[in-house]
């Protein structure tokens, strides 16, 4: 039986790859084979069309114990602690099945980092919906956001923030990014590389069930009106058999029996067992009578490409085989020798006495097709709005419509379904700047945070994409931490298409930029393409979690203010930018123009100089100025304290509403006592730093001198109205 | 004073509890549901988590489990047991307090900080509080709508079997401040004998300043008097 051509269209290849295939093999493939080249060759698996751009990247400096290429990556936290942390997409199987898509994205992801030795302490998430009204909006957030509760909290790690926006750009393609973050003994890593000939290849976890075939390779397709007919490639989730594994993984590894070790994400058990042993540069044998499944009459097709979740791979020291089957029993967890490793550099498959598929493991994981896509430069528009109509709307107004527009609202409504303190060391919880979580029985804390921003990415990707990479910074230096490496999640549309690629290769390049002048490395990520329907393509929206450390528990900074009579200081110039702005997409309606500039060295050096003065104990609570710029922030941190602001007139910018709610980048405001504010200002202008004094904290009343004021509670209430009247409409 | 946490498969404030008692000086121990005996302890914890998953039911095969049988022995013996959020499912499960928690009234997991106001101070749980006493502590489930019969309700308010009820941070018991819709604003029960408490709200949650408070540190030293 020779392989047809709508069996290669089906399998998301193209034609001159079959025929590359046909090349690397000397012969045509079977259906199995098809099936396995496809699962690897895909673009979510193998990065054919990032992989060039992905490559300058920084991803090394002296605290990254593990870069990209890995499970999750590893940083060095000091005292022999490391955090292991990564974001994943699960875009498409949550816009088909919102509450499975996202409750196995969580669990794809803990299971990255547990796999590598880590015990998971925190998780986090960046969603994109659509439009508030539009139709399917309130069924996809609902279903994801208990989603992704429905599977943290069985598990029992806590979710402790993220974000959550709104935009019609996503409206027939959601975007669901979770991050998990774990910690290890930095001694204790445990690595995907096989080792050893003979040794055995162990399946542990769920049974192998008809769920998710070919999910990566959904994935890696754009939708049309007929995608809900793939709701069977969604895998489904089951978070008690995830909590099982994680803990009998944890404890196996408490000893040095494990030789490598691999989840069964996208692709199941064709890309863990490839990757284990391309890594190893050795060859695998597997026996899939031995698969343990769910169902009759499963076909070497079915157990090769399922993506039944909660699986693992593990290649064991062949002398512990009982141990290690002990500990499995006890959590009453799957555990069969499925194969053992060979020297043939070959992935070999039997299944009732014959060999089913052999293939040189080198063609399925080194020769997958590495594109250079054409890219077209994005055209940045320059044009000048005409700004004398921004000083016509009153500033209480615009704060208003601004603190009650679906992005800026309370997200308390989607919080509070996620046990965010579970495990006892969640310090600061969502809403904040940055999380801070505990590192477990030490006396320090580490900080993440998540952070988007597709407007200014779509008006200019490079300075989007610096832009976020810099947001995420100041967000970790608002609480008081350290900075030290992200992980990425790309998503974007087709890479076929020159504008999309274009798109795509500027935002890396931005990113780039950023992180080597930060020495902010990135260790881990994850490239989602084809997030578009009918051909229209979302907005580029790189997202970026952040991690930085914090070496003593009395440094951790929130945005609460403390005390009435203190000082509130910016650090950093407003230049009245307000193209891209929160102000002038809630007010009226326009998004047009260039995102706000970019300024590196200010930003390291405005970035720096806070972590001096939190060091020296100078600053009582910190918020870092973003979207909504100066007056959102402040409003924010009164709305935080209940304690109200009296905020002075502005003196350098052209109007009050271009002073206030201009999102210029690299700024902070900082609370200090009134007496210190000598020796900050030495501090600040050694450093050549530039500051103003903005406000001092009052009781109850948040007031701009001779404009308005408006009572603490009544902010509160404005800012927490939208859910309500969201769920009373739909 | 030893302590036991019952650990299940899917337990997951089984480490949490066991670091609060540990902080009071409890000597403890975990013990596995596979366990047939008890070690000798002076209090037994039932803590949260989703057990076997929460399928089925909350607490329902939890509640069948090799060790459950001996926590029940120990219980109608007198021995203190202390069953938090799933802990309290499974207590209700095995019939060691009477009563059913259903679905939250707003038919999603809540997870927050909630005031509870302390009604009674005569037992070996809350001695250390005051009566009246307003407490921040934090609450995460989805199962936690305390309903039973009225002849039961009627039995724990006439004799101060409901240790804490939901309120306000100022202490006003009412609707608006019930999470989950528990009948009377129910946060906690106790069995006639007073040894055997049940509560939604975690209060091994709230013994670290650093977190989100220390109001649930009284509740374990009560324990030790």
């Amino acid at each position: 039986m020779s392989i047809t051509k709508g069996q290669i269209e089906s399998h998301g290849l193209k034609l001159d790859e079959y025929n590359k295939i046909k090349d690397l093999l000397g012969r045509d493939t079977n259906l199995l084979e098809l099936g396995i080249f496809s699962a690897m060759w895909n673009e979510h698996c193998s990065y054919k069309s990032s992989k060039i751009h992905l490559k300058k990247l920084p991803t090394k400096n002296n605290i990254v114990i593990q870069g990209p290429g890995e499970n999750a990556g590893v940083i060095d936290i000091g005292d022999d602690d490391a955090i292991v942390f990564k974001i994943e997409s699960h875009n498409h199987p949550s816009f088909i099945e919102p509450y499975q898509g996202a409750a196995t994205g969580v669990g794809g992801i803990l299971r990255d980092v547990f796999t590598m030795g880590a015990r998971p302490i925190a998780l986090m998430n960046s969603i994109h919906f659509g439009s508030p009204n539009h139709k399917k909006t309130q069924h996809l957030l609902s279903g994801v956001v208990s989603g992704i509760g429905g599977y943290g909290n069985s598990v029992g790690i806590p979710t402790v923030g993220g974000e959550t926006k709104f935009n019609s750009t996503y409206n027939e393609n959601i975007l669901v990014n979770a991050m998990a973050i774990g910690h290890v003994n930095k001694n204790k890593i445990f690595y995907s590389k096989a080792k050893g000939i003979n040794k055995p290849v162990v399946y542990v976890g769920s049974k192998t069930g008809r769920d998710g075939i070919h999910g990566a390779t959904m994935a890696s397709a754009e939708f049309d009106e007929n995608s809900d007919q793939k709701k069977p490639t969604v895998q489904v989730g089951d978070p008690f058999t995830e909590k099982l594994l994680l803990e009998a993984c944890l404890e196996l590894m408490k000893d040095n029996s494990i030789i490598s070790i691999q989840d069964m994400g996208a692709a199941g058990l064709t890309s863990s067992s490839i990757e284990m042993a391309s890594k190893g540069k050795l060859g695998i044998e597997l026996n899939l009578d031995k698969i343990p499944c769910r169902e009759n009459n499963m076909s070497p097709y079915e157990m090769m490409l399922s993506e039944s979740q909660e699986r693992m791979l593990i290649i064991l020291d062949d002398k512990k085989e009982k141990e290690a089957k002990k500990i499995f029993d006890k959590w009453d967890l799957d555990f069969v020798v499925i194969g053992k490793t060979t020297d043939t550099n070959r992935l070999i498959l039997n299944f009732q006495n014959k060999k089913v598929a052999d293939i040189p493991i080198s063609a399925l994981a080194d020769e997958a097709p590495l594109y250079e896509r054409k890219w077209l430069k994005p055209k940045i528009t320059k044009n000048k709005i005409e700004s004398k109509d921004f000083k016509k709307i009153k500033t209480k107004e615009a704060l208003l419509k601004i603190l009650s527009s679906p992005d800026h609202s309370n997200k308390d409504w989607i919080t509070d379904q996620y046990d965010q303190v579970v495990m006892c060391d969640t310090v600061q919880k969502s809403g904040g700047d940055s999380a801070v979580i505990r590192i477990h029985n030490k006396n320090k804390a580490i900080a993440v945070s998540v952070d988007s921003s597709a407007n200014y990415c779509k008006a200019d990707p490079k300075s989007g994409g610096k832009q976020i990479v810099c947001e995420n910074w100041r967000n970790l230096i608002s609480v008081g931490a350290k900075p030290l490496a992200i992980t990425n999640c790309l998503n974007f549309g087709s890479p076929e298409k020159p504008k999309i690629m274009g798109e795509f290769v500027e935002c890396v390049n931005g990113i780039k930029e950023a992180c080597e002048f930060l020495n902010f490395p990135v260790v881990s990520g994850n490239v989602s393409f084809y997030n578009e329907t009918n051909s229209k393509s979302i907005f580029p929206t790189p997202v970026i979690g952040g991690v930085g450390v914090i070496d003593n528990l009395n440094k951790i900074l929130s945005m609460k203010t403390k005390k009435v009579g203190n000082l509130i200081l910016i650090i950093g110039k407003t230049f009245g930018h307000l193209f891209q702005s929160a102000f002038l997409r809630e007010n009226f309606a326009i998004n047009d123009g260039p995102p706000p500039e970019i300024n590196l060295t200010n930003e390291k050096n405005n970035g720096l100089a806070v972590l001096k003065l939190i060091k020296e104990k100078l600053i009582l609570s910190a918020h870092d100025v973003s979207s909504g710029g100066i007056l959102v922030a402040l409003a924010e941190m009164s709305m935080t304290s209940k304690l109200g602001l009296k905020i002075f007139e502005p003196k350098r910018v052209p109007s009050s509403n271009e002073y206030f709610f201009a999102e210029d980048q690299g700024r902070y405001l900082l609370e200090i006592d009134k007496n210190n504010l000598k020796k900050i200002e030495a501090i600040l202008k050694k450093n050549n730093i530039f500051f103003d004094i903005v406000a001092e904290v009052q009781n109850d009343i948040f007031e701009i001198e001779k404009s308005f004021s408006i009572k603490v509670n009544d902010l509160y209430n404005n800012n927490n109205q939208w859910y309500h009247k969201f769920n009373a409409i739909n | 004073m030893k302590s036991s946490v019952i650990v299940f498969p899917g337990s997951n404030c089984d480490r949490d509890i066991a670091v609060a008692l540990e902080k009071l000086q409890f000597k403890n121990s975990m013990v596995w549901h596979k366990e047939t005996e008890l070690p000798k302890s002076d209090l037994i914890v039932v803590p949260g988590g989703f057990s076997y998953g929460d399928y089925l039911r909350s607490g329902a095969i939890a509640a069948k489990s090799n060790i459950l049988s001996e926590v029940i022995n120990a219980g109608k013996k007198g021995s203190l047991i202390l069953g938090i959020c799933n802990g309290f499912q499974i207590l209700i499960e095995c019939k060691l307090l009477k009563g059913a928690l259903l679905r939250n009234s707003g038919l999603k997991f809540i997870s927050r900080n909630i005031f509870v106001k302390v009604q009674s101070t005569t037992n070996s749980f809350f001695n250390k509080y005051s009566k009246n006493e307003v407490l921040k502590l934090n609450i995460a489930h989805n199962e936690g709508n305390y309903f039973t019969d009225k002849k039961h309700l009627e039995e724990l308010e006439n004799n101060q079997l409901i240790p804490i009820k939901y309120c306000d941070e100022k202490g006003n018991i009412n609707l608006k401040n019930n999470p989950n819709g528990s009948i009377n604003n129910i946060a906690g029960i106790f069995n006639k004998d007073k040894n055997i408490l049940g509560m939604m709200p975690h209060p091994e949650r709230m013994v670290d300043k650093i977190l989100s408070g220390e109001d649930g540190l009284p509740l374990f030293m009560s324990l030790m008097n």
